[in-house]
């Protein structure tokens, strides 16, 4: 065994890199089921945002452009998904489970001739003053753009739920459709939007595995990430900050275990391995002892359907 | 005539032509674990598939089904390929071992090949291919071009198979190399490219310098690209487009000739249940072309190492060797039988860390 090889500062940087496409993915979920709408969809809608941002980051060498295409690609999925349920009034676990294999299949088939091509490289920014901060300025102040604006994403949404006019219809309308419609509310207007900005969020996270955390396009590449995403919104219990607190938590542990490995920590790899897993169901149950549904926080109107003759 | 019995009769003629169709051509299907298009294990898979069906042409109707999880449901892909009149399943992962036997117990006119495993039966054979002759190659390779002495090693599953490969690859960075040091991650996946890269990533900033992987993706590479100065290999693919730098060499798999053979046996009726485990030397295991990266001399060197375990006079595990807790396995000059090699499930001495169970 041999710890001193971990290096904490290295190893803190990396877990923010790790997490920071389920950070995104889960935050846009997060503002769906707010609004009442589950889309299980999330890993269809990553993987597209994924070969989207890809394919366009290498035609045009920007990889900003690469994530707004990537973003655009998720909510274009994400509209597919909230006309299916919001206007067909179909089942939205079925036609959610049905967007990831429908994202998997298009994406494989966008992506077919990007297989082994190398990204264009996203550069790291360097805050002046910050960035040269010992330590701090290290872990910090020295990533990728996307690390920050997924951060801005946190606390915007967090912000726009908490403050402003439009985040308490938007709540309302995951509490109590009917109510929210007797009060004159655009139901299936504010969930479209909704469902277009959880599809944009997922996209960015896909664009981040296919351009910064691995960067190359590969079928399948985010390997359950959007499930993952799905459990840490549950785990946040519908609240943005414990969010970012989860998604670093769980990508924090893969990073760490990993890492452990290396070092050859006599633990099991097994347990490190399950480890990530085991600690998000741990907390699960921790903050669910003597707790009801909604003291959880799910939104009362998750996942039914609402139509306006009702 | 009522409704009822046109339907059954029109059912019972399409039944019949299904029939007359399926005996006029040979329905070979695939099982892969990954996608088609990973770069790696799968693709080379589905590459040699469909080289096995351009050499047949009409005579054959290929079908797959890619990224099937180990485990349960591939009991119920499997048999849903044999259901749908396959007459030849290859299954080309190795935890899909009881799933293909399970399944041909129920079809025993279906006939089966799983890759990597070692159960058969009557209608189930195996093959696969001696990686850790490629292996020992890339070890003496990792222990030339490292210069930290430290080597990172993506391992997969806890199976023979990989268990091989990191011994084969440790005996021979460590012959030319006495301080080289094995730093092995499981990473409990075929594929998963962030986790490939994050476990590369890991063994990178832990200090190593050349990355081993027996995983599918080219997500190593790429991270090792990311870091610079960090050599690695190919894995199944030749994986050329991140040649000569971070790729340095590669293991590739192929199988088309192996598919072609099995799949005329099948049309000829004389398909038996066999255990294929080839080389370099028959042709299954290819050494990818080693990059200007390395000098010239070593390059020789790996590629004399190569020949002369094509041609049979060196087997990569000949003693003297010992296992990992001191006590002796092979004695001076003596070679390794297949059937320890198969069940392999110790590392040998040197290596640190413990085989998770």
């Amino acid at each position: 065994m041999d710890l001193s090889s971990i290096n904490p500062l290295v190893l803190l940087a990396s877990i923010m890199v790790a997490s920071t496409p389920i950070l995104l993915a889960a935050i846009g979920e997060m503002v769906v089921e707010k609004s009442g709408v589950l889309n299980l969809g999330v890993e269809g809608m990553m993987i597209t945002g994924a070969v989207c941002g890809f394919v366009i980051a290498t035609e045009t060498g920007s990889p900003a452009v690469g994530f707004i295409a990537a973003a655009i690609g998720g909510a274009i999925l994400a509209l597919l998904f909230g006309f299916l349920t919001q206007y067909l009034l179909s089942n939205q676990v079925a036609t959610g489970l049905a967007l990831t294999l429908f994202g998997l299949g298009l994406s494989a088939l966008i992506g077919q001739s990007y297989v082994g091509i190398k990204a264009p490289v996203t550069s790291n920014l360097h805050i002046p003053l910050l960035a040269d901060i010992p330590v701090i300025g290290r872990i910090l102040f020295q990533h990728d753009m996307m690390v920050y604006v997924s951060i801005a994403i946190v606390a915007a949404v967090w912000a726009v739920l908490k403050f402003t006019r439009a985040g308490l219809i938007l709540r309302a309308v995951g509490e109590s459709h009917d109510a929210a419609h007797a009060l004159g509310y655009k139901v299936v207007r504010i969930r479209m939007l909704a469902i277009m900005f959880g599809g944009a969020c997922a996209g960015l996270g896909g664009a981040y595995v296919s351009l910064i955390r691995v960067p190359q396009w590969t079928e399948g590449m985010t390997a359950g990430a959007g499930w993952i995403a799905l459990a840490i919104v549950v785990f946040a219990s519908w609240r943005p900050w414990r969010v970012l607190l989860g998604a670093y938590l769980f990508g924090g542990v893969t990073v760490l275990q990993l890492n452990l490995q290396a070092a050859e920590v006599p633990v099991p790899v097994a347990l490190l391995s399950m480890s990530p897993y085991l600690i998000t169901i741990l907390v699960l149950v921790i903050m669910s002892i003597n707790r009801g549904r909604a003291a959880l926080g799910a939104p009362a109107a998750l996942g039914r359907v609402f139509h306006a003759s009702h | 005539m009522n409704r009822r019995s046109i339907l059954a009769g029109a059912a019972l003629a399409f039944g019949l032509a299904g029939a007359v169709f399926a005996q006029d051509k040979t329905k070979v299907g695939f099982i892969y674990v990954g996608p088609i298009g990973d770069g790696g294990w799968t693709q080379h898979h589905h590459e040699a598939a469909l080289e096995m069906q351009a050499h047949f042409g009409d005579a054959v109707e290929l079908v797959y089904q890619e990224s099937v999880p180990e485990g349960a449901d591939a009991e119920r892909a499997i048999t849903q390929m044999a259901l749908g009149g396959a007459d030849i399943i290859f299954t080309t992962s190795f935890g899909f071992m009881d799933p293909t036997v399970n399944v041909a117990a129920k079809f025993p006119n279906v006939k089966f090949e799983h890759a990597t495993g070692y159960k058969t039966a009557d209608n189930v054979g195996v093959y696969s291919a001696r990686f850790y002759e490629g292996r020992a190659i890339q070890g003496y390779l990792a222990g030339k071009m490292t210069k930290t002495n430290k080597i990172g090693y993506i391992a997969s599953f806890p199976i023979p198979e990989v268990i091989r490969g990191i011994n084969s690859a440790y005996i021979h960075a460590k012959k030319v190399n006495p301080d080289v040091e094995f730093s092995v991650v499981w990473a409990y996946t075929w594929f998963d490219p962030g986790k490939e890269s994050d476990a590369a990533q890991a063994l990178i900033e832990q200090g190593a310098d050349v990355i081993l992987q027996h995983t599918d993706s080219t997500a190593p590479h790429a991270a090792a690209a990311k870091a610079g100065n960090v050599y690695t290999f190919g894995q199944a693919a030749d994986m050329a487009e991140y040649a000569p730098m971070p790729r340095i060499s590669s293991i590739i798999d192929v199988w088309a000739p192996y598919y072609i053979e099995r799949v005329q046996a099948v049309i000829d009726g004389t398909w038996e249940s066999d255990n294929t485990w080839d080389g370099i030397g028959a042709g299954m295991v290819g050494i990818g072309e080693i990059s200007d990266v390395v000098p010239a001399d070593i390059r020789a060197e790996a590629e004399a190492l190569r020949d002369s375990i094509s041609s049979g006079a060196y087997h990569p595990f000949t003693g003297p060797l010992n296992k990992q807790d001191g006590s002796a396995w092979l004695a001076e000059g003596e070679i390794a039988d297949d059937g320890t090699l198969g069940g392999m499930n110790f590392y040998v001495e040197g290596l640190t860390g413990d085989i998770p169970n």
